[in-house]
């Protein structure tokens, strides 16, 4: 069969792109696991937050860059600059977000439902918002700034371009921090206890109110960052957070709600799974959406809890 | 071994149990608490001396949890007043108490399951910028079995294991008012005498402690002074050995467990 050997032939190729792909699942996923593992609850609102990142970057990226075209040196700075400005971006509005649509509704003793009526609302809002905001600047694709197409190297007969290395490079550098976080430092420990026993963490001395804010800041650091890595390949829009966002949220639950080692594989492997099922004969790219949930629903058939089961979440 | 354990170091005004026996240091005036609707404290009111051991017993569901975790911040009165070392407290939410050092350690141990042994000690001394290892070395001493599981996960202690890593967490936060909530609860006989003799010695180091017990005569038994609570009433009062002799504890109470000692 001459389809399935071009399978095989594109293999190299297509795990590149699924990596990358997977690395922005990831990076947003880690955001739905976050908050899930403080509050046991699922911010459907953090998709914005990762659309509010790309816009974020955008403007400052284009203010600083205007139409200049980056090579060298510059390349490297103008990714850091973006990465940096979308993190803010995100930081500023997932904290915002949990100020306003959850902590009132969280001081009322509201039930789990109210939570989840708020962040739809929220979504809502601010997907309007950038709408009425951004949708008539002068395009929605990022401007090139730097040639996110060009060949760095070759792995086989596999090409590997700029901005391929671009989000697989940060994501990876971003998980690591994240993970060190978590497991080494004092605000890490915070956020883990109150993700196992929140009222016995609060017997510790620890202040739920800010640990959860702190939460949803990092959440929305790496979602924002991600926005800017998706924004350069794809362009902004301010549905842009709504299928990634899907898709991350399935990665997270795939992984293990709430389990941060989780949330990263179960990116990569979404990532993964779309872009090699898509390329089988007979299959296709228009199937990429239903592939991601096929895979989900077949996972947690197995393991009901994900695959690495919800560590991070209550024990008992 | 007691005398090697200093708990008090590190506080602001250590203090010799023997010379301050006589100063308030909890104060519970009239507290009323409900859940919603339901009124589950209705006018408790109780004191703990510095260098005391009191304790407070009831049948299950008389209100022995509501008021510790009121003293420990965890719920908030609708009426009454709470003081410590001279200040009113109520209202305070938990976090901000242990400052004061009022550590709680919750019934049910609530260990937290998937840290080790060494992270939930560390947890315990949170509030502070750096673990205290002096602390740590007592705490290990205190509980050798919590030293041979130091790597092991809370949640696979056993249940006396559980209890042990639950005290000595809260003694990490130093604490001068240490709350312990039916530490008896589901151990084997032998492991409870174990404990309380260990809460014998924490409180000779300068720890005053509040006991909630259902274990009447093994919390008498320990307590300079105890309380009966019944259904969110303070019903009897008095010192641990009268208690002890009270006919009305000991037909409520006691029936079975002094048949068996
Ligand atoms: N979270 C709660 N919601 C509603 N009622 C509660 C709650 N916790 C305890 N109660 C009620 O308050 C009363 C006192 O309970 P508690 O303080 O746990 O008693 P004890 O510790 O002495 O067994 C009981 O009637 C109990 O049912
Ligand atoms: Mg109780």
């Amino acid at each position: 069969m001459s389809q399935s050997e071009n399978w095989v032939q594109q293999l190299p190729q297509n795990i590149i792109i699924g990596l990358e792909q997977g690395s922005v699942y990831s990076l947003i996923a880690l955001g739905y696991t976050l908050v899930y593992g403080v509050l046991q609850l699922i911010n459907f609102a953090h998709s914005e937050v990762f659309m509010a990142g790309g816009f974020g970057s955008y403007l400052v990226v284009n203010g600083i860059v205007g139409h200049r075209h980056m090579t060298g040196v510059m390349v490297p700075l103008t990714v850091l600059c973006g990465v940096l400005s979308g993190a803010l971006t995100g930081a500023a509005i997932a904290w915002l977000l949990e100020k306003v649509a959850y902590k009132t509704l969280r001081r009322s003793g509201a039930p789990k439902l109210a939570f989840l009526i708020s962040a739809i609302g929220a979504s809502l809002f601010l997907s309007n918002l950038a709408g009425k905001l951004f949708n008539r600047l002068p395009n929605n694709a990022f401007p090139t700034y730097f040639d996110i197409n060009h060949q760095l190297f070759k792995i086989g007969n596999a090409k590997v371009t700029l901005i391929e290395v671009i989000i697989v490079g940060s994501a990876v550098v971003m998980m690591i921090f994240l993970d060190r976080l978590v497991n080494r430092t004092k605000l890490g420990r915070g956020i883990r206890a109150v993700a196992e026993d929140a009222p016995t963490a609060a017997l510790m001395g620890i202040d739920i109110d800010k640990t959860i804010s702190r939460t949803f800041v990092i959440g929305g650091a790496l979602a924002g960052a991600a926005g800017f890595m998706f924004g350069t390949a794809f362009g902004v829009s301010n549905l842009m957070g709504f299928t990634p966002g899907v898709k991350a949220f399935a990665a997270a639950v795939l992984g293990g709600i709430g389990n941060i080692r989780g949330a990263m594989i179960g990116g990569l492997i979404l990532g993964q799974a779309e872009v090699l099922i898509a390329a089988l004969p007979f299959v296709g790219a228009q199937w990429n959406d239903v592939i991601s949930f096929v895979v989900l629903v077949l996972i947690l058939l197995v393991r009901p809890t994900g695959i690495l089961g919800e560590r991070l979440g209550r024990a008992a | 071994m007691t005398e090697s354990i200093d708990l008090s170091k590190g506080q602001e005004t250590p203090t010799s149990p023997a010379v301050s026996s006589s100063s308030t240091l909890l104060n519970v005036d009239d507290i009323e608490v409900r859940y919603g609707t339901i009124r589950a404290l209705k006018g408790v009111s109780f004191h703990v001396n510095e260098g005391e051991i009191v304790a407070l017993l009831g049948a299950n569901g008389a209100g022995k949890t509501t008021t510790q975790k009121t003293v420990s911040g965890m719920l908030r009165p609708s009426l009454g007043a709470i003081t410590y070392d001279g200040k009113r407290i109520d209202g305070i939410p938990a976090h901000e108490l242990i400052r004061l050092g009022i550590c709680h350690v919750p019934e049910g141990r609530h260990v937290f399951p998937r840290m080790t042994v060494h992270e939930n000690l560390e947890m315990g001394a949170f509030r502070f910028k750096k673990i205290d290892q002096t602390d740590l070395d007592n705490v290990l001493e205190m509980f050798p079995r919590l030293k041979e599981r130091y790597k092991q996960l809370g949640g696979t202690l056993s249940g006396g294991e559980q209890q042990m890593l639950a005290i000595g967490r809260a003694l990490m936060g130093k604490p001068r008012l240490l709350l312990l909530d039916e530490p008896s609860m589901g151990l084997a006989p032998l492991v409870v005498a174990q404990i309380f003799e260990i809460l014998r010695d924490i409180n000779n180091s300068g720890v005053t402690v509040l006991l909630v017990e259902q274990n009447a005569a093994q919390a008498l038994g320990l307590a300079d002074r105890g309380y009966v609570l019944e259904t969110g009433e303070i019903v009897l009062e008095g010192t641990g050995s009268d208690l002890l002799a009270d006919d009305r504890i000991r037909a409520a109470y006691l029936g079975e467990e002094i048949a068996a000692s």
